[in-house]
């Protein structure tokens, strides 16, 4: 399949090729500045389809798994689910 | 044997981005870019990304019209799409919430004119003609300047480093300087995983992480993370065009260029940290309750749209929440630029600029001379009135 029409991030509408052309011709191989460079990961869907897809392509760059590809923490943000401000007003907590 | 540079920058958010690239330009020699993680993984990657010039000193406003003129030519200075430097000039919506705090609005405009900045003094009924979306409940005035606005942070930085790198600068990422290293009363090079790398000169561009460094060998500044957090929105049709800010409730907001609106909130007792082996940057549930609550008031249109993203960052706070520039004269070759207690996107490429001014030996730009590292001992504070946080 042409990498140009292989949607990775639907929310942010970016390719495989863009993802590529991130990684291999600008060097951005980590998944946060390819998430940067790309805004792949920044759309509503907070990365949730995207993310394996790219961890998989940096895998491949790092020579090595997807979990073991450079990744930091709080790049998986909250809210793990959009929540509008109407709700966002009545967030309690018992901690 | 590792080679030697002439610079050795350390740190790679917007300030040591620009303060390479403009010592490329010079020729001033060779240069090495240091970051611990990669370019804008600090407080540049996790900014807010406005830029105004609607200070409340002359020194401010005189610094960021130079910014502002750099922003403007940026995509012609640093051969990069236009589009992704993203720069909007939308302008910046100053609400008061009381006539003390429109006098003092009045009072900056004032400093503004002076220098060019043809900021203008709006009543709330024309502010709602302009702009009927918000809500002006409790609102007494505000000024608008049309030049300021926002541009991306990640594009912007990304572009200063590629011009750095083309002019010859080099650029190594996941390398941290572990420690500055010295020899008698000069600064030599840093101390890295990877070994030592020497330099005749370094400037630590590390954001909140330069206090340690400079602890480590004697120098103590008065520089510090203070958390600070923010929030995005799904992407809606453009109809803002102004970042809307307010310096007595303490919040801005904007809608960016790919129709999310981005907002953040001071926290009422802000987390601050001068060792990073405390930092903490989750996010928290506190913050998306009051930033909700208190944009709901202004923005009442937001109620039923998405928050899809949160995150946290660090102000690089200093006492008088301006940064600290230039040599660190106890040790030659030694520099620094951090500190932009929260504006250091804005001021970059203007201060970056200068230092590199300052440091090639050429007449400056502007005299920002006062925001030496030894001012805070001398008690020679700079201060601004006009600022959220």
């Amino acid at each position: 399949m042409d990498p140009e029409k292989v949607i990775v991030c639907r929310c942010e509408d970016v390719t495989l090729a863009d993802i590529r052309r991130a990684i291999y011709e600008l060097g951005y191989t980590t998944y946060d500045e390819v998430k940067r460079y790309t805004r792949a990961g920044m759309g509503p869907c907070g990365g949730k389809t995207c993310r394996p897809i790219i961890l998989k392509e940096l895998a491949r760059y790092w020579k090595t798994t997807p979990d073991k590809v450079p990744m930091r923490a709080t790049m998986i943000r909250p809210p793990m689910k959009n929540i509008t401000f109407a709700t966002a007003v009545e967030v309690e907590s018992d901690e | 044997m590792s080679k030697t540079y002439d610079y050795i920058v350390v740190g790679a958010g917007i300030s040591g981005a620009v303060v390479a690239y403009e010592l490329a330009k010079r020729n001033a020699g060779s240069i090495l870019i240091l970051d611990k993680d990669f370019p804008t993984a600090g407080a540049t990657g996790s900014c807010a990304a406005g830029i105004r010039a609607q200070f409340g000193t002359e020194f401010n406003v005189n610094l960021m019209k130079i910014s502002l003129e750099k922003f403007e030519h940026l995509h012609e200075e640093l051969d990069y799409p236009k589009d992704l430097i993203g720069l909007h000039q939308g302008g910046y919506l100053v609400l008061a919430y009381s006539e003390e705090e429109m006098e003092n609005l009045k009072r900056n405009v004032e400093v503004q004119h002076k220098i060019g900045i043809n900021t203008e003094i709006l009543t709330p009924e024309e502010v709602h003609y302009r702009w009927p979306m918000l809500r002006l409940d409790g609102v007494v005035g505000a000024t608008y300047h049309a030049r300021d606005g926002h541009a991306d942070p990640f594009y912007t930085t990304f572009a200063y480093i590629e011009a750095a790198k083309r002019l010859g600068a080099e650029l190594r990422k996941h390398t941290p300087v572990l420690k500055l290293l010295t020899e008698g009363e000069k600064v030599v090079g840093v101390e890295t995983p990877d070994g030592p790398i020497y330099g005749g000169n370094v400037i630590v561009a590390a954001g909140t992480w330069s206090t340690k460094l400079l602890k480590d060998i004697g120098v103590d500044i008065p520089l510090w993370a203070e958390k600070h957090e923010i929030l995005i929105t799904e992407p809606l049709a453009r109809f803002l065009d102004p970042m809307v800010i307010s310096f007595s409730k303490d919040f801005y907001a904007q809608q960016r260029p790919h129709g999310g609106f981005i907002m953040g909130i001071s926290p009422d007792n802000p987390e601050q940290w001068f060792d990073p082996n405390d930092y903490n940057i989750q996010s928290s549930w506190h913050f998306l309750k009051k930033m909700a609550s208190t944009i709901l008031d202004v923005m009442p249109f937001l109620k039923d749209v998405h928050i899809v993203r949160q995150w946290a960052g660090f102000y690089d706070m200093t006492t008088d929440h301006h940064h600290i520039v230039g040599p660190i004269d106890a040790y030659d070759g030694l520099w620094i630029l951090a500190g932009g207690s929260g504006h250091g996107f804005m001021f970059g490429p203007s201060i970056g600029m200068i230092l590199a001014e300052w440091i090639v030996g050429e007449e400056l730009a502007y005299d920002i001379t006062k925001l030496n590292w030894k001012r805070f001992k001398e008690g020679k504070l700079v201060i601004e009135p006009a600022v959220v946080g």
